[in-house]
């Protein structure tokens, strides 16, 4: 069977899609979008993972096997690059409020 | 009505996509191939002089991933000065 | 309407201006200490930037006067600039070269192999690389919070 991290990153990049589709509000678009780029970290990270394992910290170390350390490092870049994207995205949706008073995407405003 | 229907059933079959994904990778506990880790782990605490395996990795062994990541952040930093920054006197 | 933009209660204010110090100690000691725990200069930085975000919460919108902008970009450029410059210092060898391991100077003690106690002295040139990327972090994350509070104007009801 397949092993309950997977599981779950693929529950959530599902659901997160799903939802991006099926809402009208900018906002919950922007959150959806947030639920995707957390359920890749969970995956990167879930992939570098050894049974009975400690972090690979030197510092009180209790046992000598240790996690893989190279997909906890490029985790920390991409956790990091997620906020500046979603950042700029709310700052484009508070633009787009003030502009055309609506945040609906389906209202037809763009083409005159 | 016909649109919600299309795109539920293109919904599911893009999780069964993933389920089968899913189940064609080794089970999560043993990984494969690990011969770069090891070597990080058994020498990177006497060539770099730091406890923490996984902060010479970000900055010492791959740093060059972190300059990038630096400059993301300080391009949206700009980003977000250029949206807003006019009318706040 | 007097009441709406001032801020919360006497007591909110006052038990933040309490916490304020000992929760900017307590950033600092993630930065400087992230070659020998976990966290290092991200984390450290997104701490820092919390606590001005708490600090404009309690106050109300009548604090954003009191930070200047431009001294929050020349912060941000400084940090860029050193965690730049810190990378030539090597060329020699490779780009990113760690000249201060194990060499006896300002951050080089030389550490043997199995787990110990951490000793501050160590790491090279990675304490002095934690600094640079805290202080970046923290300017660009209080800068967009900042924009964002008051780059609307009022609505006028």
């Amino acid at each position: 069977m397949i092993s309950i991290q997977f599981l779950t990153v693929a529950v959530l990049v599902t659901l997160g899609l799903s939802t991006l589709i099926f809402k009208r509000n900018l906002i919950k678009i922007v959150m959806a979008i947030d639920v995707i780029g957390s359920g890749v970290n969970l995956f990167l990270i879930s992939l570098g993972y050894r049974e009975g394992g400690i972090a690979p910290v030197f510092t009180g170390a209790t046992s000598m096997k240790m996690v893989l350390p190279t997909p906890q490092a490029l985790t920390l870049t991409s956790i990091v690059i997620d906020v500046a994207v979603t950042a700029l995205m709310l700052g484009f949706a508070m633009s787009i409020y003030r502009h055309y008073g609506t945040l609906d995407v389906r209202k037809r405003r763009l083409l005159g | 009505m016909k649109g919600k229907v299309v795109k539920t059933l293109t919904l599911m079959a893009f999780l069964i996509l993933l389920l089968i994904a899913m189940g064609s990778l080794h089970p999560a506990g043993k990984p494969v191939n690990t011969e770069m880790d090891d070597y990080f782990i058994r020498n990177g605490q006497v060539q770099t002089g730091s406890n923490n395996i996984v902060s010479s990795v970000v900055f010492d062994y791959r740093g060059f991933d972190t300059l990038g990541e630096a400059t993301v952040l300080f391009g949206a930093a700009l980003g977000v000065f250029v949206l807003f920054g006019r009318n706040a006197r | 309407m007097k009441g709406k933009t001032e801020g919360m209660s006497v007591i909110v204010k006052t038990v933040a201006c309490i916490l304020t110090v000992p929760a900017y100690i307590f950033g600092l000691y993630i930065v400087i200490r992230g070659h020998l725990t976990p966290g290092g200069g991200f984390a450290g930085g997104a701490i820092l930037a919390t606590l001005i975000a708490m600090l404009l919460v309690s106050f109300g919108r009548n604090l954003e006067r009191g930070f200047r902008k431009e001294s929050l970009s020349v912060l941000e450029i400084l940090g860029m600039s050193l965690f730049i410059t810190l990378a030539f210092f090597g060329l020699s060898f490779t780009f990113f070269h760690n000249i201060l391991a194990n060499s006896g100077g300002l951050f080089g003690m030389s550490v043997e192999f199995g787990p110990n106690s951490g000793y501050l002295n160590t790491g090279g040139l990675i304490p002095v690389m934690n600094i640079a990327v805290g202080i970046e972090v923290f300017s660009a994350l209080s800068m967009i919070i900042l924009l964002m509070l008051t780059g609307m104007k009022e609505e006028k009801k």
